[in-house]
């Protein structure tokens, strides 16, 4: 065992040195209405956040001593058909690996014009989950070194995890859905 | 001229004792001689011992055929000994995995850079119809995009499936005739895939 | 800047006049899965390189929207295909958190069980798989053996080798019989001297040691940035493991070491993932004294009683309706699952495996999204391979243990 700096104590009991109202305290005070919607689930602290704003905040909880959510565990979108205005929802999942604290940031954007900035200066893991989220729900993220499709095909032309389209491929002619009970011919 | 035998020169009779049990080989099969038969079947029986497959695994299926390949199950028992991973020089493709559609013209170009006679298997319930995946981006069988010849199902299939597959394909090989390839069936066959 | 478009730059005391691009194409022996790079070499060391991934993009999100609870694990099964039981138990424990229910303690080690063994075949794969990279067979064909041990252990419990989809919400679907034990036994016996073997050959092996020390290298800091979990930011220096940081499952009743390297190199991800397999077969053994000491009616639990959604015993399918009602409908997803989102992870074989889970009150989830350590580390493999040889490139590319099931979903 090497011991230098990242040798995060191990921790046999929940070691909670930064709770959840300290995060919430600290965040209110720093941006006051931009961040709002606070709600906890299974212990953990989710936020939203305005969308212009998303950096900024991700870089105080990044630089600030007693938070210090380093690490970014996971990065991903939501789609609302029914909040107008607010369809497209990404989340941050942040850590902070030393204290052991986890924490879920929100960030709404309009279906019509989904801009939110780029995490990726901050956190270069956020590259390709980034492309991820904009091939399955055409998120633009404003600044990103390399914005193209990185699991569908490029040529493909809508967002396929968007709630409107199925999941089935349309155009294959084998298998009816009647046969495999979702509605078809039968049922008409 | 040889030298002479020195070693196992006096055949042992067959012993009840032993746990194997020697026959004597049936008249007119030992020594010099001729055997009739046609050459279909004496080029079937080369070919099909002596297959060098590409497996093409993509997924899941292709740790099954890792345990096939591995001295638990050895497919080296049936001649595929050497597995090669250039398309030029094999003739067993066997497909193992899913295939989705950004993967289809890879395959079919692997397909189409392999000299005839070639044969293609589908391992898998994802190679031979989609599988579970019957989703926007897989492809719902590889037999979309290139001719199939045996299909193994199974999600994954067991070694032994895959060596049944494999013992399958050496039948159809024995079983081929010479001009097949160059017949107007075949060629019509490869026209419905948009080969030449 | 679009970074596609960058002019790239020869090295300092290049003799070429141009790069070479070299396509480690989507189909290719040493990519153990499908996934493509297109190299530009300068002779033979590597200047950039650009990865495509998504060639076994099955949807699994999409599909995980359509499915109820149940239907949902043969999905999770196929991310890491190396090691599934971790990915359904982990599974199954996001959605025992979500719907507020306990295990009891027995089957919290029998799932630690199944889980280490299932670490321990996708290490023995990842780690003799980089032995025939470097041109080495015979270690794997050597362990293979002991996978097959762990597949008929597998199968005594679940039914199938390697998509094993195996345990419920709550348990398992059976209890471990005498032959799983044995086996086990079998298992904890031999496999200890064959990994002390393949030790032998490899760890002090001079060639491999040349191969893969120094080559592929990553700091702790970078490895951190790119959001590396597992053996191989373990490997970097940093110890996380999420076995020790969240506990689930009990792990906090076992005593085990979580090794970590120095540099990050190739080496080191080796090293790191056989000490992995040492504190692994410890667990196992530690599990299976605790499981040992449950007798009588407690030795016969296996499931936690939720009726709800644990599916009823097949013989009482077949013959009370009422089981057969309560079978249909967890099946179909009937039952009421709160509406709430949860974000739950397990250290699986690459690292933090997480399932972010919204739910709607509806029979299948709003939202689930894979958090899988494959995709998020392949990123860094330009960084690991930049200035490399080739041939160390491609060490460096199965040491990574890049499973594509995982990569792309």
């Amino acid at each position: 065992m090497v011991f230098n700096k990242y040798n995060l104590k191990l921790f046999s009991t929940n070691n909670m040195s930064l709770t959840n109202e300290r995060i919430q305290e600290k965040l209110v005070e720093k941006f006051g209405e931009v961040v709002h919607n606070f709600s906890e689930s299974h212990n953990m602290l989710s936020v939203e956040v305005a969308t212009n704003e998303n950096i900024k905040v991700l870089q105080f909880l990044y630089d600030d001593e007693e938070l210090g959510f380093q690490f970014m565990t996971d990065l991903c979108a939501v789609h609302y058909p029914d909040k107008t205005g607010q369809e497209l929802q990404v989340v941050y999942h942040l850590h902070n690996l030393v204290k052991n604290v986890r924490l879920r940031v929100k960030v709404n954007a309009p279906i019509d014009e989904p801009n939110v900035y780029t995490a990726t200066s901050l956190f270069p893991t956020a590259n390709w989950m980034e492309r991820e989220t904009y091939d399955f729900y055409g998120v633009n993220f404003v600044g990103h070194p390399n914005l193209k499709r990185i699991l569908n095909v490029d040529e493909m032309d809508y967002f396929p995890l968007r709630k409107e389209f199925p999941l089935e491929d349309q155009t294959r002619i084998d298998k009816d859905d009647e046969m495999f009970g979702r509605g078809g011919s039968l049922l008409n | 001229m040889s030298r002479p035998v020195r070693f196992n020169v006096h055949p042992k009779e067959a012993d009840i004792n032993d746990n194997i049990a020697l026959v004597p080989m049936p008249d007119g099969s030992t020594g010099e001689g001729y055997f009739a038969t046609s050459f279909e079947s004496v080029v079937g029986l080369a070919r099909k011992n002596s297959m060098w497959p590409l497996p093409f695994a993509t997924s899941c299926c292709g740790i099954e055929f890792m345990a096939t390949m591995a001295s638990h199950y050895d497919l080296a028992r049936f001649g595929s000994e050497r597995v090669g991973f250039s398309p030029r020089q094999c003739d067993l493709l066997m497909v193992m995995g899913t295939i989705s559609k950004k993967m289809a013209p890879v395959l079919r170009q692997v397909y189409l850079q392999m000299a005839e006679p070639r044969w293609v298997i589908a391992v898998g319930a994802c190679a031979s119809s989609g599988g579970i995946f019957d989703t926007y981006s897989v492809l719902q069988g590889i037999d979309q995009v290139i001719p199939v010849d045996v299909y193994v199902p199974g999600c994954p299939p067991r070694p032994e499936a895959i060596i049944d597959g494999v013992l399958r394909i050496q039948d159809l090989i024995h079983a081929e005739g010479l001009r097949r390839r160059n017949s107007d069936h075949y060629k019509a066959l490869l026209g419905t895939y948009g080969i030449q | 800047m679009n970074e596609a478009h960058q002019p790239i730059t020869l090295p300092e005391g290049s003799i070429e006049q141009q790069t070479t691009t070299l396509n480690l194409g989507p189909t290719h022996p040493a990519t153990h899965g499908v996934f493509q790079n297109i190299l530009q070499l300068d002779g033979e060391r590597i200047v950039s390189t650009e990865q495509t991934v998504g060639y076994i993009h099955r949807a699994f999100e999409k599909l995980a929207e359509r499915r109820p609870l149940y239907q949902i694990t043969p999905i999770t099964d196929r991310l890491n295909y190396c090691s599934s039981p971790i990915n359904n138990m982990g599974w199954h424990i996001t959605c025992e958190k979500l719907l507020g229910i306990q295990t009891p303690k027995r089957v919290d080690y029998l799932r630690i069980i199944i889980m280490e063994l299932a670490r321990i075949t996708d290490h023995l794969i990842c780690n003799s798989i980089v032995g025939v990279d470097t041109g080495a067979f015979t270690g794997f064909l050597y362990v293979m053996q002991y996978r097959e041990l762990a597949y008929e252990i597998y199968e005594e419990v679940c039914g199938s080798r390697l998509t094993t989809n195996i345990g419920r919400v709550g348990g398992f679907e059976r209890n471990f019989n005498n032959t799983a034990f044995t086996k086990l036994e079998k298992f904890l016996a031999e496999y200890p001297k064959v990994l002390k073997e393949f030790e032998d050959l490899f760890n002090r092996n001079r060639i491999f040691m040349e191969r893969t020390q120094g080559t592929g290298a990553i700091s702790a800091d970078r490895a951190l940035a790119y959001g590396f979990t597992g053996p191989n930011l373990r490997a970097a220096g940093v110890d996380y493991d999420v076995r020790v940081h969240s506990p689930y499952a009990s792990y906090e009743d076992f005593e085990f070491d979580v090794p970590v390297g120095n540099t990050g190199d190739n080496y080191d991800r080796f090293m790191v993932r056989n000490g992995e397999m040492w504190q692994s077969l410890r667990i196992i053994e530690q599990a299976y004294r605790k499981i040992q000491q449950f007798k009588g009616a407690e030795a016969e639990v296996y499931h936690a009683e939720v009726p709800a959604y644990y599916l009823p015993k097949k013989e009482d399918v077949y013959t009370k309706m009422e089981a057969l009602i309560w079978h249909f409908k967890i099946i179909m997803g009937e039952t009421a699952i709160p509406k709430g989102e949860i974000y739950h992870s397990v250290e699986g074989g690459n690292g933090e495996l997480g399932f972010y889970f919204i739910s709607d009150g509806g029979r299948t989830p709003y939202r689930l999204h894979f958090r899988r350590p494959c995709f998020i580390y392949y990123q860094a493999y330009s960084e690991l391979a930049k200035g490399a040889m080739l041939s160390d490139a491609i060490i460096t590319l199965s040491s990574l243990n890049l499973i594509a099931g995982e990569l792309d979903a």
